[in-house]
């Protein structure tokens, strides 16, 4: 009988273990926006969101980032942009076009698949090395290109993840009804409407923090971006420079504008989220 | 009639041709990687590139050891802290949690993952540098100033946490019932269950998930640069300095174009990468997907 109790007492322990990991999971969440709110909160000011930075602004005098904020709102919009109009092609042509099963299909996907792992850095040094050799300066138009490499898998796995729920009949009742692979594909494309606007904000936020790629690649600006052969800022990168100043007033603002990346990424978080819920009872 | 079926072939061709084009420009990276990596290659051997540990672009030594070993470090601090609490928290949310939990957490996952590399930087700044050099380090007697490898590895594991839960929950759930049942019929706790059986069954696909979190650990730059102290040595304990190899790339680059070889070795250094990466990848994809066909 000690034995069973021992090994129910086992269980106990166990059980507490885990749901001890599992709050510590969910819990670095909180604990890491939190962090950002507490330190950010104070130093948050309307000049801040509002002004382009002014002389001495990295010694902690006057100006704000709206700079970085317009840069990384170009950058990630024309590159989810990109992204989106090679990534969807590409996804449907897979899962539409090509002989399900075959060896072109299933290559291309687990391809896809593994370029989503590559870090940005690897593709902002490629990136870097082709802008020099070719004799184009940091710009916009380098980190969108980098961008856009990065976000292309993102917008094709998510499609992809999506198409492949797509219940067989329907393809065959198109295909049936003598409709061609394009007709069946906008078919298809109807039935996934919601969750193409998921995979797409997915990509944007992926652009919207990338820092790696564009640190090479855009260099950075404290003008309002206006041409897109011109150095841009964008707000991961403001946040980077600013946190490794020494001035408090500085490493102040970089706390307010990771707060300002941060909320950006939750209203991104919820509309996903609000999208996916509509997916699920999206029925043509 | 004839219209639809120039229509189709029409866009199936230029769909086919974007298919063609993005696997040109990996191609072409490949490519690129490979070719500026070789005058470093030719001037030093391979094995002498790896495992010499003095790093001095100016007198065109380029050792890597420092480096590998920067990045070796974090990801193995890393998966210490990550693995753990990963593979208990997936058994929990599908052994024991009800659906309303499930359906609670694993979103809130997904939200760690949509948060942007710099702001994990800025928490480890904010928090884990200083936890560390205040807290931590009196207690087993280190003086530093929390800018560590094991602050590069707390932050990473944090990091890695989504990817590894969501992929072992779903492998942990393409375990059969009758499996389960087989075990608990049999008189074993749930938490033998777990152990004896569970877990030994999912084994391939929690591993393809700890693979596929090594190689982001691998990867990931600005978040470990920020708290990782970037001192090119070797480091020697959980409180040293070190400097991963995709910070050596982020923070030199600007620069080198005056030093020779330079370009090359950091080239190099984004070719190590990537082939690492795309390896480990490579073999954890395959066996997600092998687990996927079965199931």
């Amino acid at each position: 009988m000690s034995n069973v109790n021992k090994r129910l007492f086992k269980e106990k322990i166990a059980k507490v273990a885990m749901q001890v990991s599992g709050i510590t999971i969910t819990g670095s969440l909180f604990f890491i926006i939190g962090t950002i709110l507490y330190k950010g909160i104070p130093y948050l000011s309307w000049d801040i969101i509002s002004q382009v930075p002014k002389g001495g602004f990295y010694m902690g005098k006057e100006g704000g980032i709206l700079n970085a904020i317009l840069g990384s709102l170009y950058l990630a919009t024309s590159s989810t942009i990109l992204a989106t109009l090679l990534g969807v092609p590409i996804s449907v042509f897979l899962n539409v076009y090509v002989k399900s099963g075959s060896f072109l299909e299933r290559s291309c996907k687990l391809l896809f698949d593994v370029l989503f792992g590559i870090p940005s850095i690897v593709y902002g040094a490629i990136a870097f090395s082709i802008m020099v050799w070719v004799g184009i300066r940091a710009s916009l138009l380098g980190g969108i290109i980098t961008i856009t490499l990065l976000t292309i898998p993102i917008v094709v796995r998510t499609i992809d993840e999506l198409l492949r729920t797509i219940p067989i009949d329907l393809k065959h009742v198109t295909f049936s009804l003598g409709a061609t692979r394009w007709e069946t594909a906008k078919i298809c494309l109807k039935y996934i409407k919601p969750g193409v606007f998921t995979a797409i904000l997915l990509a944007f936020g992926r652009a919207i923090g990338d820092v790696a790629g564009v640190l090479l690649t855009t260099g950075f600006s404290d003008n309002l971006p206006k041409y897109i052969d011109e150095p841009a800022a964008t707000l991961p990168l403001a946040i980077f420079f600013q946190l490794s100043s020494p001035i408090p007033e500085v490493q102040g603002r970089a706390y307010a504008s990771a707060l300002v990346l941060t909320f950006i990424i939750l209203v991104i978080v919820i509309c996903t989220h609000l999208l996916a819920s509509k997916q699920r009872k999206h029925k043509i | 009639m004839s219209w639809r079926l120039l229509k189709d072939k029409l866009i199936r061709q230029s769909f086919a041709a974007m298919l063609i084009l993005s696997l040109v420009v990996i191609a072409v990276i490949l490519i690129g990687l490979g070719l500026k990596s070789i005058p470093l290659l030719r001037a030093e051997d391979l094995g002498t590139i790896l495992t010499e540990s003095v790093w001095s672009p100016l007198n065109g030594s380029f050792g890597f050891f420092p480096f590998i070993m920067g990045t070796v470090w974090v990801t193995f601090i890393s998966l210490i802290i990550a693995v753990p609490l990963c593979i208990l928290a997936s058994t929990y949310l599908v052994e024991y949690a009800d659906d309303a939990l499930r359906k609670m957490v694993l979103p809130l996952v997904n939200v760690l993952a949509a948060i942007p590399p710099v702001l994990y930087g800025v928490w480890g700044v904010l928090f884990v540098v200083p936890f560390l050099s205040e807290y931590i380090a009196p207690i087993v007697g280190a003086e530093t100033t929390g800018y560590t490898v094991f602050a590069g590895g707390i932050v990473l594991a944090v990091m890695i946490f989504p990817i590894m839960v969501s992929i072992m929950v779903e492998v942990l759930q393409t375990i059969p019932y009758e499996l389960k049942a087989a075990s608990l019929s049999l008189g074993a706790t749930k938490w033998e269950t777990i152990v004896k059986v569970i877990l030994v069954k999912s084994r391939p696909g929690l591993v393809a998930a700890v693979v596929l979190g090594i190689s982001r650990a691998f990867g990931e730059t600005i978040a470990v640069l920020m708290v990782c102290g970037n001192i090119p040595q070797v480091p020697k304990s959980f409180f040293d300095a070190g400097y991963p190899l995709p910070a050596l790339i982020a923070n030199n680059f600007g620069e080198m174009m005056s030093i020779p070889l330079y370009d090359s070795a950091l080239m190099f250094a984004a070719l190590l990468l990537f082939t690492l990466i795309f390896g480990f990848n490579l073999i954890s994809r395959i066996i997600l997907n092998r687990l996927e066909g079965k199931a």
